[in-house]
């Protein structure tokens, strides 16, 4: 610890009385900065608005005699008080801003600001997606020059840009398998995906239309090669593969994964969350790899905003890219760039598009942040993000591995997470309760329980944009927690104690759900909703 | 590199509490021969933020601002007054750079905002529940269309589409479609004052799983619903109502009111903005607490927490992938969150006073110029009904007129012809959108040029 500062006060000092320093309830139910904020539903009134709009004039409409009668129960606040609840709400939140989250599998990076200046430019967020082309040139620009970034990062032939998010983008890729594999008159049933695997990925290949089986997976943690060339026939449409894997290991045998899966007929779908592990260091394409979205959302670090939105752009080997889907932009040989739509797809060779995706051109918005990002960065510092961030991955690891099991640290290095599971843990403690003793440490918790391999695991993504400082206090916060969970200490089962809200009761809300706010009703015979049950 | 804090002298202290001898050695389980050794090659260095900056506003300046135009375009994007305050709330850290609220205790407030919005979103569709988001309203109406296959268990393969449904919504659709086998009934519209409602319930049969149509409709037109409701009832199929512009719901009647069983829709007239596409939000709401269970995408939750205080969680999280893989009712995890906070913030500074307010000056602007225009010779106006969007027919290719009047900063509005290229009998539609950003100057400036143009 620390060395006394200039007031003799010593970080990390427990207090020693708690119970004669706590002080006494408010009337509030406030703790001075900590301020609860009521439902809008609760303070605002229907009457109350915060933007000056003229009165309605008198005039007939011609709304097809539809006009809305009844009330809507949308209650307004003035501008000054709706500041006051949403700033008070934010306050309730842990954002990356505020401290480190390793939650792993989601690249929480520092969200740098020049993005959001930039994606604000009004020749970016002011223009409409059905504009004449000739209008627009320069976000077919954005388009086309991001779109050439991520095929030179990943070594792939071309790039679908308009998947809106991850799971979007898988969607995409399987799709553009399943459009390839029925130009060639191939019906295949099977999507092979590991156990391990993001549930996205099962759930794509069944929305697509497949039936999943699981990929055997080697005691070390990897994809058990020979087991799944046994597998391997002329039933496999796709195999779907996360390398960096959910273990944090890099898949050794990725090239001959892709190999096996060829020569079978099939294709291979690489789940591209963890590409921050290996952007400019390795590319996908060099590995066999058909197809990959990837999260601009985590390695090209355009903001979570709490749950989205996200941008899952898919990049294609030459066998797929044909299967693309509509729109995408173009660049021809005298450097013009063109929107090719349905009805121009004839023009520019891309009749076997599987379809479009979605109403218009995908997420300008992350795309410009994006470009951003990777334009600040550039290919060395790209490269410098993942050496940092499996640096600090395996940093957190190695600080770590003698207090907490590390299934796989035999196993080699890690990528960028770093995996440990609950082994070791006093019987009645689970990684959940650690999760929330970090939180009464000032973190928000790593991944939990995830990947489903593991028992209890816990999956920590420090990202690169944190300090050796940053790690040492969380490496020693979590040490701390971690002897508590073996210990057993039953405080551990009440935290976080320290958090806006003390641990929330899911089983309640899933039993009982209440998912909109309603009206109490006065005491007048009516039964109230808690009555009636919930809703 | 600016947003890189490790030092030289932290990454040898690092690499040898790790016991490695340098960073390329944590990369020794990728192949040799697919480790690259330098920077890949065509790419640009790192960069200043100056110049970075300047680079992309070079690339922007290339653009026309909706701001700059006289400009009349929608067909589900709609440029509306954002107030200066959503920016500001949805800039602050905590919302912005938080993660989907997985840990409720710290994520209160994307909690409590998500079921504010719900409960918003619910009541402006007239509905039971809506959830926390969908990346769009053309993503939004397909995983209705799979919803109601899903409710018909497999038993009715056939999805009934309003030729009047966005082109660009049921195209996604389609190809959806393509992959889950379910038979799609979709036609162009015709060019009448009035929607086909007789032909579109004449094709709902006893395999019909679900009608979809728009209100307003991609025309602009407004219907009652209530109809097309009754005769899907009648052969067990659901009514899909699709909602380009939200802010129409201030002025006209709620599809719940009229016999909806799932309403989607686009919700970036709130908040949002025009974003060339996207991000935008996509919003999903059901009218019958039998089908919560069927919905897509995260629902957010009241509880109480350890002390008995109020709090929100997400939850029904059995119907989604990261709990049920491949049972579960769609893929979707990421959504649309800081949408959704736009424009829930944006729906809060309106209030229903200030909702009404702004449906009724658009629709009262949206009059002012069917008149106007209905004055151009050549010009005639499809519409008996409209909120903000209406269609114009100009005895011409529209497509020509739109690229003309682009020339001269004028954006005229969406020709059918872009909208609908393999139909030729639309070609001389044009859907103008006005709303209260368009001045009574743009639409002289639009009729005058129109006037020129088409005499």
């Amino acid at each position: 610890m620390s060395a006394p500062n200039q007031s003799g006060w010593k970080p990390g000092t427990p207090v020693e009385d708690h119970n004669a320093m706590s002080g006494p309830d408010t009337v509030t139910g406030n703790r001075a900065l900590m301020l609860e904020e009521p439902l809008l539903f609760e303070v605002g009134h229907v009457e109350t608005t915060g933007v000056d709009l003229p009165e309605p004039s008198s005039a007939a409409t011609r709304l097809g005699g539809m006009d809305r009668a009844e009330a809507i129960g949308l209650p307004g606040l003035s501008e000054p008080e709706a500041v006051r609840h949403y700033t008070r709400l934010s306050r309730q939140n842990y954002g990356i801003d505020l401290g480190f989250f390793p939650l792993g599998s989601c690249t929480m990076k520092h969200n740098p600001r020049l993005n959001e200046k930039v994606a604000r430019m009004p020749g970016f967020a002011d223009v409409h997606p059905l504009q004449p082309v000739q209008t627009v040139p320069g976000a077919l620009e954005v388009i086309n020059e991001l779109a050439n970034w991520l095929i030179d990062l990943t070594g792939m032939h071309g790039v679908a840009m308009s998947p809106k998010a991850g799971a979007h983008g898988e969607l995409c890729g399987i799709l553009c398998i399943r459009a390839a594999l029925e130009a060639r008159g191939d019906a295949r049933k099977v999507v092979l995906v590991p156990e391990s695997a993001h549930g996205t990925n099962p759930a794509t290949a069944a929305f697509a239309g497949y039936e999943v089986e699981d990929i055997p997976a080697t005691a070390e943690g990897r994809v058990d090669l020979e087991a799944l060339k046994a597998r391997l026939g002329p039933d496999v449409a796709a195999v779907m593969i996360t390398n960096p894997n959910t273990c944090g290991l890099f898949e050794r045998d990725m090239k001959a994964i892709s190999d096996a899966v060829h020569a079978v007929g099939g294709f291979v779908y690489c789940d591209g969350a963890n590409f921050n592990a290996i952007v400019g260091k390795v590319r996908p394409g060099d590995l066999g790899v058909d197809a990959m979205h990837i999260n601009l959302h985590k390695t090209f670090s355009t903001p979570h905003g709490g749950g989205g939105p996200g941008s899952g752009p898919v990049v294609l080997s030459e066998a797929l890219a044909p299967f693309g889907p509509l729109p995408y932009v173009v660049r021809d040989e005298d450097g013009e760039v063109h929107l090719v739509e349905e009805e121009n797809a004839d023009q520019y060779g891309h009749t076997q598009a599987f379809g479009r995706m979605t109403a218009f051109h995908g997420q300008m918005g992350m795309f410009t942040r994006a470009l951003t990002y990777m334009l600040s960065h550039g290919a060395d510092g790209l490269k410098q993000v993942a050496e940092d961030a499996v640096l600090n991955a395996n940093y957190v690891l190695r600080s770590l591995d003698d207090v907490l099991d590390a299934p796989f640290g035999p196993s080699g290095p890690c990528m960028h997470e770093a995996l440990f599971s609950d082994d070791g843990f006093a019987e009645d403690i689970s990684t959940l309760d650690l999760a929330k003793g970090l939180i009464d440490e000032g973190y928000h918790p790593m991944t939990m329980y995830f990947p489903l391999v593991v028992h209890g695991a816990m999956l920590i993504e420090p990202t690169e944009t944190e300090s050796k400082a940053a790690l040492d206090q969380f490496i020693a916060a979590l040490r701390s927690v971690a002897g508590r969970a073996k210990a057993g200490d039953a405080t551990l089962k009440t935290a976080p104690h320290y958090a806006p809200r003390r641990r929330l009761d899911e089983t309640l809300a899933a039993r009982k759900p209440v998912l909109a706010y309603e009206e109490p009703v006065a005491p007048s015979g009516q039964p109230t909703m808690s009555e009636q049950g919930g809703r | 590199m600016r947003y890189l804090p490790l030092t030289e002298a932290d990454r040898s202290a690092m690499l040898e509490t790790i016991g490695a001898p340098d960073v390329d050695a944590l990369f020794s389980d990728v192949p040799e021969e697919a480790r690259l050794t330098g920077p890949i090659e065509g790419l640009p260095m790192h960069a200043s933020e100056m110049a970075v900056e300047k680079h992309m506003r070079r690339l922007s300046k290339k653009n026309l601002a909706a701001s700059d135009a006289a400009f009349f375009l929608g067909a589900g994007a709609y440029k509306h007054h954002v107030p200066a305050s959503v920016d500001h709330i949805i800039q602050r850290g905590e919302f912005l750079t938080a993660y989907t609220p997985y840990q409720p205790e710290i994520a209160q407030g994307t909690l409590q905002m998500l079921f504010e919005f719900q409960t918003q979103v619910a009541r402006l569709y007239g509905c039971h529940v809506a959830n926390a988001s969908m990346y769009d309203g053309s993503t939004a109406c397909w995983e209705a269309v799979a919803m109601a296959s899903r409710i018909a268990r497999g038993k009715k393969r056939k999805v009934v589409l309003s030729g009047a449904l966005h082109p660009h919504y049921a195209e996604v659709v389609k190809t959806m479609a393509k992959f889950t086998e379910d038979e799609i009934a979709h036609a162009s519209p015709a060019l009448q004052a009035q929607p086909d409602n007789d032909g579109l319930i004449a094709r709902i049969d006893d395999d019909t799983s679900c009608v979809v149509v728009q209100y307003p409709d991609i025309l602009g037109r407004v219907t009652d619903l209530q109809p097309i409701a009754d005769a899907a009832h009648e052969k067990g199929a659901l009514l899909i109502v699709v909602n380009t512009e939200p802010v129409a719901l201030g002025a006209i009647k709620s599809p719940g009111e009229m016999g909806a069983d799932i309403v989607v829709g686009e919700g970036q007239s709130l908040g949002v903005g025009l974003q060339f596409g996207g991000p935008y939000l996509g919003l999903f709401a059901v009218t019958s607490q039998k089908h919560v269970r069927q919905m897509p995408g995260r629902l957010c939750g009241e509880t109480v927490d350890a002390e008995g205080k109020r709090g929100f969680v997400l939850t029904l999280s059995t119907r989604e992938q990261h709990i049920r893989r491949e049972k579960a009712t769609s893929n979707i995890c990421t959504n649309s969150g800081l949408c959704a906070l736009a424009f829930s913030v944006h729906m809060t500074l309106l209030g229903e006073k200030g909702l009404r307010r702004l449906a009724l000056e658009n629709h009262r602007l949206a009059c002012h110029a069917v008149e106007r225009l209905s004055k151009v010779p050549g010009v005639t106006v499809l519409n008996d009904s409209f909120f903000n969007e209406f269609t114009i027919r100009l005895g011409t290719d529209a497509r020509k007129v739109v690229r003309t009047l682009a020339e001269r900063d004028i954006l005229a509005g969406v020709s059918l012809g872009r909208l609908f290229p393999d139909n030729a009998d639309l070609a001389d539609g044009l859907l103008v959108a006005v709303t209260e950003t368009t001045t009574e100057e743009d639409i002289e400036t639009l009729a005058s040029a129109l006037e020129e143009v088409l005499s």
